[in-house]
C-alpha cells in the first residue's frame, strides 16, 4: 500500500518536473536574447496513426516548432506557458481545477481566449508537449459518470489523507472525480467490471443488485466516457485484474461508445494509459437484436454513415465480431436501445441476458 | 463703332433674325427641341430676346430655385472670367437680400454681384446687359460662358419678374465709374437707357457691379448654391468668394494662392471640327481669293504645306507645266514640298478656285473632305486654360483637406477638331466624407456641374473602373475630381450639366483615374503596411512580456528576463519566420 502511494507522490513529481523543465527552457531563452522555441509532435490528422501493437492511436515522427518569433505563434506561445504556470501552482498545491475555470482564470492574467475551445486547445498543447494528460496537472472535465460496487479506495487528496471509502456505501454510485481518480485502490471482491453506456441501466443494475450477484462494480459512462473514467477503468484493469465489459444500446454510436473506451480516441493520441485493450464488448450486439427478439427502430441516414466510416476504422479491423456487427446492422437496418430488454420484465436483462453475454 | 467688332462674329452677315437662330443653334444645341422652336418662329418673327424669354429653360431659368441658382452661376462666372482675362486674382462679392413675398413658395429677392475684373467700356455697357446674344465670347478661346446669354438672361429673367430695372456699374480703372439704370425692349432686343450717371473714379477702381431684383425660391436653392461657391473656389483657388444670403449668413471663400493659370489664347477652328454652315460663313466673310490662302488664314495648324497635300487629297488644285501643260492631279511629283512636272522635273505651277467661287456641293465635298484627311496637324492646347497640377492640388486641398491627395493633368487630346485636357485629382481622408460611394466634383472649364451626375461620361468611367484591383472600396471617404477644359465642352444638352460620352474623352478620363487610383493603391497599401507594422509591434510588447514573466515564475526564477533586446530586433527586422 505505501508503495502505491509512493508511486502517485512520484508521479506527481514527474509532472512538476516536466513543467518546470518547460519553464527553465524558455527562462533560460529568453536570458540568452533569443526568442524562446518549443518542438513538439504534430496533432494533424496525417500525424495520427494506428499502432497495431499498442491497439490505440499514435503520434508519428512529424513535429511542429512553436516559436515567439514569429507573430502568429506568439499568442498561442504565451497562452501555453500561462497554462503551464497555472498547471504548476495546481499541481503543487494539489487544487484541482476544470476546462472552464481554466478559461476564466486566464482572464485575471489578461490571457483572453477568444472561447473555450482555444483554451481546451492549449491544455491539449501543454499535455503533448509533457506527455502528461490534464489530470495529472489537476485540470477535470465536469464530472458525468460514476461507480458502484464492492471497492475500498484509500483518499490521498488533501484534508482525506488516510480517509478510506467503500464504493457501496451511496447508492447512486460515486462520482469519478478528481478525488476518487486520485485514490488509490486498496481492496476488491469484485471480479469484473461492467461498464455501462447510460446512466439509467446503471441504476437498475444497482436495484437489481446486480453487483452481488455477478460481484462486479458498475461504472456508468454517461454516453461516451470522460477521459479520467477510462483512465480510472484501465486502473482498475491494470492494478486489479480485473476483466471489463461494457454494455451498450445497440447501435453504431453505442459500438463506439465501447471502442474507445478498448481502443482509445483520435484526440488523445498523444496520451498513453487511456484505453483499456483489453475490454470486452458485450451487447447489445445486432445479432442479439435478432436472438433476442427486441423492440427496434430503423437506422437513419447518419446511423448508416456512421456503420460505413467505421467499417474501414482501424481499430474495428483487430476483432472479427465487429465487421461480422457492423455488416449485420446493415443487413437488418435496425436498432435497438439496452432498455429493449424491457419487454420481457424489468429483471430479464440481469438474470438471462448478462449470464449468457459474460459467459460468452 | 464697327457692328461687326462685337457683333458674333459669325452673324455679321445674316438677313434676318431667323438666322441668328440657327447659328446659335448649331453652335451650341444640335438639339431637336431648338429646331421645333425655330419651325415656329419662321412663321412668327421674333426678337432674340423674345425668343430666350419665351424659352427660358434653354438657358437654365426653369423654375423659381433653379433660376435663382442660374442667375447667381451666370454673374459669378462673367466675373471670374472679366478677371482671369487681366491674370487679376478675382475678388467678388455676391449679396442676396430679400425684399418681399412673390406667390407662396417665391419671394423677390435682390441680387448684388461685384468684382474686380476688366470692367466694361461705358459705351458697352448697356448692351453688355440689355442685348441678348451680344457679348465678348464670340471667339475660340477656353472661357466660361459660351454665348453672352447668361448674364443677360439673368437680367432679363429679373424684368419679367419684378418689372424693375438693372442697376450696373463699371469702370475699367480709367478716371471715371459709368453707372446705368437699364431694362431691356424685350420684342426689339434692345437696352433702354433709363438713367446715366459718371462719377470720378477717386480709387482707381476697377470692376462691375450689377444689382437687380428677381423673383425665386432661395430656401430650396440654397443648398445647390451653397454646393456651387464651395466647388468653384475649389477650381479657383485664387480667388476670393463672398457670399451673403437673405438671412444675412457670410460665407467666405478666402483664396488659398495668388498665382493663375495663363490665360487661354484665342484660336482658329481646326479643319476637322468644321461644318457646312461655318464653311459658308467664312467664305462669306474671307479676303482671300485662293484656296491655299483661304486653308491658311482660317483654319488651326494649317500651314501652305499642308494646304497643299491636302488640296492634291481633295483635288482642289490644278498643275500645269510650262513644257508640258496640264498635270492630272494624281501624277503630281512633290520635291521638298513643292510641286514638280513628273516628266520633266521642272517647277509646276499651280492655281486654284477662289472659294467665293466654289458651288453648294463643293463646300459640302470640301467639308467632307476636311473631316476625311488624316494629315491635319492636332490641335494645340495654347487655347486653352486647364488649372495645372499644383493649382488643382491647392484648391482640392483649401476646400477638402484631405489626408492624402494625388493631381494628374493629361496631355492635351482633341475630338471631333477641339482640343481639350482632363486634370484628375483623388482625395482621400481628412475632410472627405464618408457616404458609401465616392464624392465626385466635375467640373468643365472651372465651372461645377452639378446636376444630372449620373448622365455624365465621367459617372460611368468611375462606375466601369475596376476599383478593387487598386484596394479600394466604396465605403472609403474618397472624392474624385474631374475637370475637363476645352474651347468646345462637349455638353450632352444645353443646360450645361453633364459631359457627352465621347471615347475619347472617356479614354482621358479613363487613363486619368488610373493613373490617380494607382497613386492612391501606393499610399493604402503604404499605410496598410505601416498599421500592420504597428499592430506586430503591438502584439509582441503584448505577450513578450508575459512569456517572460510566466517562465520566470515556472522555472521559479526571482528576476524577470530582459526582453528589451527582442523587441528591437523585431522592429529592426520587420520580416517574420513563418
Amino acid at each position: 500500500m505505501a508503495q502505491k502511494k509512493a508511486k502517485i507522490i512520484e508521479r506527481r513529481n514527474e509532472v512538476l518536473a516536466g513543467l518546470r523543465k518547460f519553464g527553465s527552457k524558455m527562462y533560460s531563452q529568453l536570458d540568452e536574447g533569443v526568442f524562446p522555441t518549443i518542438d513538439m509532435p504534430s496533432r494533424g490528422t496525417d500525424n495520427i496513426m494506428y499502432d497495431a501493437a499498442l491497439r490505440q492511436y499514435i503520434l508519428g515522427e512529424r513535429n511542429v516548432s512553436r516559436s515567439a518569433r514569429n507573430i502568429r505563434h506568439i499568442k498561442p506561445f504565451t497562452q501555453l506557458a500561462w497554462a503551464a504556470m497555472f498547471s504548476n501552482e495546481l499541481t503543487s498545491q494539489r487544487k484541482t481545477s476544470t476546462l472552464r475555470d481554466v478559461y476564466y482564470s486566464a482572464q485575471a492574467y489578461e490571457m483572453t481566449f477568444t472561447d473555450q475551445q482555444e483554451s481546451n486547445n492549449i491544455i491539449t498543447d501543454l499535455e503533448t508537449l509533457t506527455g502528461f494528460a490534464r489530470e495529472d496537472f489537476h485540470i477535470f472535465p465536469e464530472e458525468r459518470s460514476a461507480i458502484f460496487g464492492d471497492l475500498d479506495i484509500g483518499y490521498t487528496v488533501p484534508g482525506y489523507e488516510g480517509k478510506t471509502l467503500n464504493l457501496t456505501s451511496h447508492p447512486d454510485g460515486v462520482l469519478i472525480g478528481p478525488a476518487l481518480t486520485s485514490s488509490e485502490l486498496i481492496t476488491t471482491k469484485a471480479n469484473k467490471v461492467i461498464a455501462i453506456e447510460k446512466g439509467a441501466l446503471f441504476t437498475r443494475f444497482i436495484e437489481e443488485n446486480v453487483h452481488n450477484k455477478h460481484k462486479a462494480l458498475l461504472i456508468s459512462c454517461g454516453g461516451q466516457a470522460p477521459r479520467q473514467t477510462r483512465s480510472f477503468i484501465r486502473r482498475l484493469h491494470d492494478e486489479l485484474n480485473l476483466p471489463v465489459y461494457i454494455l451498450t444500446d445497440g447501435d453504431p454510436w453505442g459500438m463506439h461508445i465501447a471502442q474507445v473506451i478498448i481502443s482509445g480516441s483520435a484526440n488523445a493520441a498523444h496520451l498513453r494509459d487511456l484505453n483499456t485493450p483489453d475490454a470486452v464488448w458485450s451487447g447489445v450486439w445486432a445479432s442479439d437484436i435478432i436472438e433476442y427478439k427486441l423492440p427496434t427502430d430503423p437506422l437513419d441516414e447518419v446511423d448508416i454513415k456512421r456503420l460505413y466510416e467505421l467499417q474501414k476504422d482501424p481499430r474495428y479491423q483487430n476483432d472479427p465480431i465487429w465487421q461480422k456487427e457492423i455488416k449485420l446492422f446493415l443487413k437488418i437496418k435496425r436498432k435497438a436501445e439496452q432498455e429493449a430488454f424491457s419487454r420481457y420484465g424489468l429483471t430479464y436483462i440481469v438474470d438471462e441476458y448478462l449470464p449468457t453475454k459474460l459467459k460468452s | 463703332m464697327s457692328k461687326s467688332k462685337f457683333f458674333p462674329w459669325y452673324a455679321v452677315n445674316l438677313k434676318n433674325k431667323q438666322q441668328i437662330y440657327l447659328a446659335l443653334d448649331r453652335e451650341k444645341t444640335g438639339k431637336k427641341r431648338c429646331w421645333q422652336q425655330l419651325a415656329q418662329a419662321t412663321f412668327d418673327e421674333i426678337s432674340a430676346s423674345d425668343f430666350f424669354y419665351r424659352n427660358r429653360d434653354i438657358a437654365g431659368f426653369t423654375n423659381p430655385s433653379r433660376a435663382i441658382f442660374a442667375a447667381i452661376r451666370e454673374l459669378v462666372e462673367n466675373s471670374l472670367d472679366a478677371a482671369e482675362s487681366q491674370k487679376i486674382p478675382p475678388e467678388i462679392y455676391v449679396r442676396l437680400s430679400f425684399e418681399g413675398e412673390a406667390s407662396k413658395d417665391t419671394q423677390i429677392y435682390k441680387l448684388r454681384v461685384e468684382d474686380n475684373g476688366s470692367g466694361i467700356q461705358p459705351r458697352f455697357i448697356p448692351s453688355a446687359f440689355g442685348q441678348v446674344l451680344f457679348g465678348s465670347k464670340y471667339k475660340l478661346k477656353q472661357t466660361r460662358g459660351t454665348f453672352g446669354l447668361g448674364g443677360k438672361m439673368a437680367v432679363l429673367y429679373g424684368q419679367v419678374t419684378t418689372h424693375q430695372p438693372a442697376f450696373v456699374t463699371s469702370s475699367t480703372g480709367q478716371t471715371k465709374i459709368y453707372s446705368f439704370k437699364l431694362m431691356i425692349d424685350i420684342q426689339r432686343n434692345r437696352p433702354i437707357i433709363l438713367d446715366r450717371k459718371v462719377l470720378i473714379n477717386k480709387d482707381n477702381w476697377r470692376g462691375t457691379i450689377v444689382e437687380f431684383s428677381l423673383e425665386g425660391d432661395y430656401l430650396r436653392a440654397m443648398p445647390k448654391i451653397l454646393d456651387y461657391f464651395k466647388q468653384t473656389a475649389m477650381v479657383n483657388p485664387y480667388a476670393n468668394l463672398t457670399f451673403v444670403d437673405p438671412k444675412g449668413r457670410l460665407y467666405k471663400f478666402t483664396r488659398a494662392t495668388t498665382e493663375m493659370p495663363e490665360p487661354p489664347k484665342e484660336t482658329l477652328p481646326h479643319p476637322y471640327g468644321v461644318d457646312v454652315e461655318l464653311l459658308q460663313r467664312l467664305i462669306m466673310v474671307t479676303p482671300f481669293n485662293n484656296m491655299t490662302d483661304f486653308l491658311t488664314g482660317h483654319f488651326h495648324r494649317v500651314g501652305a504645306v499642308t494646304a497643299l497635300k491636302f488640296l492634291i487629297f481633295s483635288d482642289l488644285i490644278v498643275f500645269t507645266c510650262s513644257q508640258h501643260g496640264k498635270i492630272p492631279t494624281d501624277q503630281i511629283k512633290l520635291v521638298d514640298n513643292k510641286p514638280v512636272c513628273p516628266q520633266c522635273g521642272k517647277d509646276a505651277q499651280s492655281s486654284t478656285k477662289n472659294p467665293k467661287r466654289l458651288s453648294h456641293e463643293e463646300i459640302v465635298r470640301l467639308m467632307q473632305n476636311l473631316k476625311k484627311y488624316k494629315d491635319f496637324l492636332p490641335p494645340d492646347a495654347s487655347c486653352l486654360s486647364p488649372l495645372g497640377e499644383e493649382l488643382l492640388k491647392t484648391g482640392v486641398q483649401k476646400e477638402l483637406n484631405p489626408e492624402y491627395l494625388v493631381v494628374h493633368q493629361r496631355k492635351p487630346s482633341t475630338y471631333a477638331g477641339h482640343p481639350f485636357i482632363v486634370e484628375m485629382a483623388i482625395a482621400y481622408g481628412g475632410g472627405v466624407p464618408k457616404r458609401g460611394s465616392f464624392v465626385i466634383y466635375r467640373f468643365a472649364n472651372k465651372i461645377p456641374l452639378l446636376y444630372d451626375e449620373a448622365s455624365d461620361v465621367s459617372y460611368r468611367v468611375i462606375s466601369a473602373m475596376n476599383w478593387r484591383r487598386y484596394k479600394v472600396a466604396p465605403d472609403m471617404p474618397i472624392a474624385i475630381v474631374i475637370h475637363i477644359c476645352s474651347t468646345k465642352v462637349p455638353y450632352k444638352t444645353v443646360g450645361k450639366e453633364f459631359i457627352a460620352d465621347r471615347p475619347e474623352v472617356r479614354r482621358e478620363e479613363a487613363n486619368a483615374i488610373r493613373d490617380v487610383a494607382r497613386q492612391l493603391q501606393h499610399f493604402l497599401s503604404r499605410q496598410e503596411h505601416v498599421h500592420m507594422e504597428k499592430k506586430r509591434l503591438g502584439i509582441f510588447s503584448k505577450y513578450l512580456p508575459k512569456i517572460a514573466q510566466f517562465s520566470a515564475t515556472l522555472a521559479g526564477q526571482e528576476r524577470v528576463p530582459d526582453i528589451d533586446k527582442l523587441l528591437k530586433s523585431v522592429q529592426k527586422y520587420g520580416a517574420e519566420e513563418s
